[in-house]
């Protein structure tokens, strides 16, 4: 299993949940596992194409997956993945 | 005056001024002529271009006001440092006004803000303390009210989401720009709301001039987005000074849409702006084409190359890389 870190605004869709786990060889596989268990949860992380949206972030163990090879970047069990978005509101 | 000309045509301002606070305010408004995407002959739309004041956005209004008023109050004397929480601008705005009345400053941000808006501010001599990025701005807001909490005497915290001088600054100074600049036609005032003092002050004068001047909020449509400085107020610590039914309506914007529209008013405009500008100009051309006529002024909060290190880019190359 993948350890999952949820921010705030998205953890309407994890029951209030800051932590979560999920299953998958990439992240993209993990974003498919993660819509199982959250429905509603892919559709704010990628958009209509597949691809993760301009303004979240997901880091692989600190490593932003843009840097990596994205929705392809592979995984591992003990893996932790956070979800981040690229901005903070309220100036 | 053939239009190539009025483009050209500058309006004029005293030659000198005695220090950086004396540019806060008097911004320019421009008319867009590009992007007006089925609007009607008799809509025009105005943006106010914020990214003039001189710590670069429109926050230096609220941070000089502020401070001011906390001078005047006593409230901040020497020996005291500013102490705020802010995703950026307000950051900004506090650093200069700060260094330029020579009072040292900490800031509060989440530590996923702009690259750009770390260096600016720490070049205006400020200190940043990074607060957890997964808890987006109200985590900087906790963080910081505990900081204060351990040592008040230490500090001045000017508090923009509950200082009516926010607002204030706004309805001092930003109402009447526009309500002159304008000659009194403005009929629809829009801005995006971080803390809503823009949208309170500027829009509260508005409507003391002409009552039936609509004031329209543009915010996030969902909690997780990417449209920085904004708020989703629904699902955020809602600022003291924002109230909600003071407002005509709110329209919720996308941000891959708003995006879109930043690079548009660069290639179209001429005009490269923040995310905010594009959240705030979407929602005016909703408004404008619902109108046959009508004088719609939005807040163009500040210029674009804060942000040319962000994901906003990531879109560029598909768009057309700046070719159609």
């Amino acid at each position: 299993m993948v350890q999952v870190k949820v921010p705030t605004p998205l953890r309407k869709y994890t029951g209030g949940a800051g932590g979560v786990e999920a299953d998958g060889g990439t992240v993209a596989a993990l974003v498919d596992d993660l819509e199982r268990r959250y429905p509603g949860l892919k559709e704010r992380i990628c958009d209509e194409s597949g691809q993760v949206r301009r303004f979240v972030n997901i880091f692989v163990n600190g490593e932003d997956i843009r840097f990596l090879k994205h929705l392809d970047t592979a995984l591992k069990a003990g893996d932790e993945l956070s979800i981040v978005p690229a901005i903070a509101g309220g100036r | 005056m053939s239009t190539a000309r009025a483009a050209l045509a500058r309006p004029t301002g005293p030659l000198t001024v005695p220090s950086a606070l004396q540019l806060v305010g008097n911004t320019p408004l421009v008319e867009l002529r590009k992007i007006r995407d089925g609007l009607a002959p008799g809509v025009r739309i105005f943006g106010k271009l914020e990214g003039f004041n001189p710590g670069g956005s429109v926050k230096d209004r609220p941070a000089l006001k502020m401070v001011e008023d906390g001078l005047a109050r006593g409230a901040l004397v020497p020996g005291k440092t500013i102490l705020d929480s802010t995703s950026g601008n307000t950051g900004i705005a506090l650093a200069m006004v700060g260094a330029a009345l020579g009072y040292p400053v900490e800031l509060v941000m989440p530590g996923n803000v702009s690259a750009e808006r770390k260096k600016v501010v720490a070049a205006f001599g400020a200190k940043v303390i990074y607060s957890d990025p997964l808890e987006g701005s109200d985590g900087a807001i906790r963080l910081c009210r505990r900081i204060l909490a351990e040592a008040p005497e230490r500090y001045f915290k000017p508090d923009q989401y509950n200082n009516p001088a926010n607002s204030l600054a706004h309805y001092e100074t930003t109402g009447p720009e526009i309500w002159r600049q304008t000659e009194g036609r403005i009929t629809h005032f829009i801005a995006a709301i971080g803390t809503g003092g823009t949208i309170m002050g500027t829009g509260r004068y508005l409507k003391e001039q002409n009552p039936a001047v609509q004031v329209i909020a543009a915010e996030p449509d969902d909690a997780f987005h990417g449209l920085e400085g904004l708020k989703h107020m629904a699902t955020s610590i809602v600022p003291g000074i924002f109230h909600e039914e003071q407002l005509d309506r709110k329209i919720g914007v996308a941000t891959d849409a708003a995006y879109d529209m930043v690079y548009r008013l660069g290639r179209e405009e001429g005009l490269l702006l923040g995310q905010s500008s594009g959240a705030a100009l979407l929602a005016a051309l909703e408004v404008g084409r619902g109108l046959s006529e009508g004088t719609i002024v939005l807040i163009f909060p500040d210029f674009g190359d804060r942000y040319l290190s962000t994901k906003m880019w990531l879109g560029w190359a598909s768009f057309g890389g700046g070719r159609t």
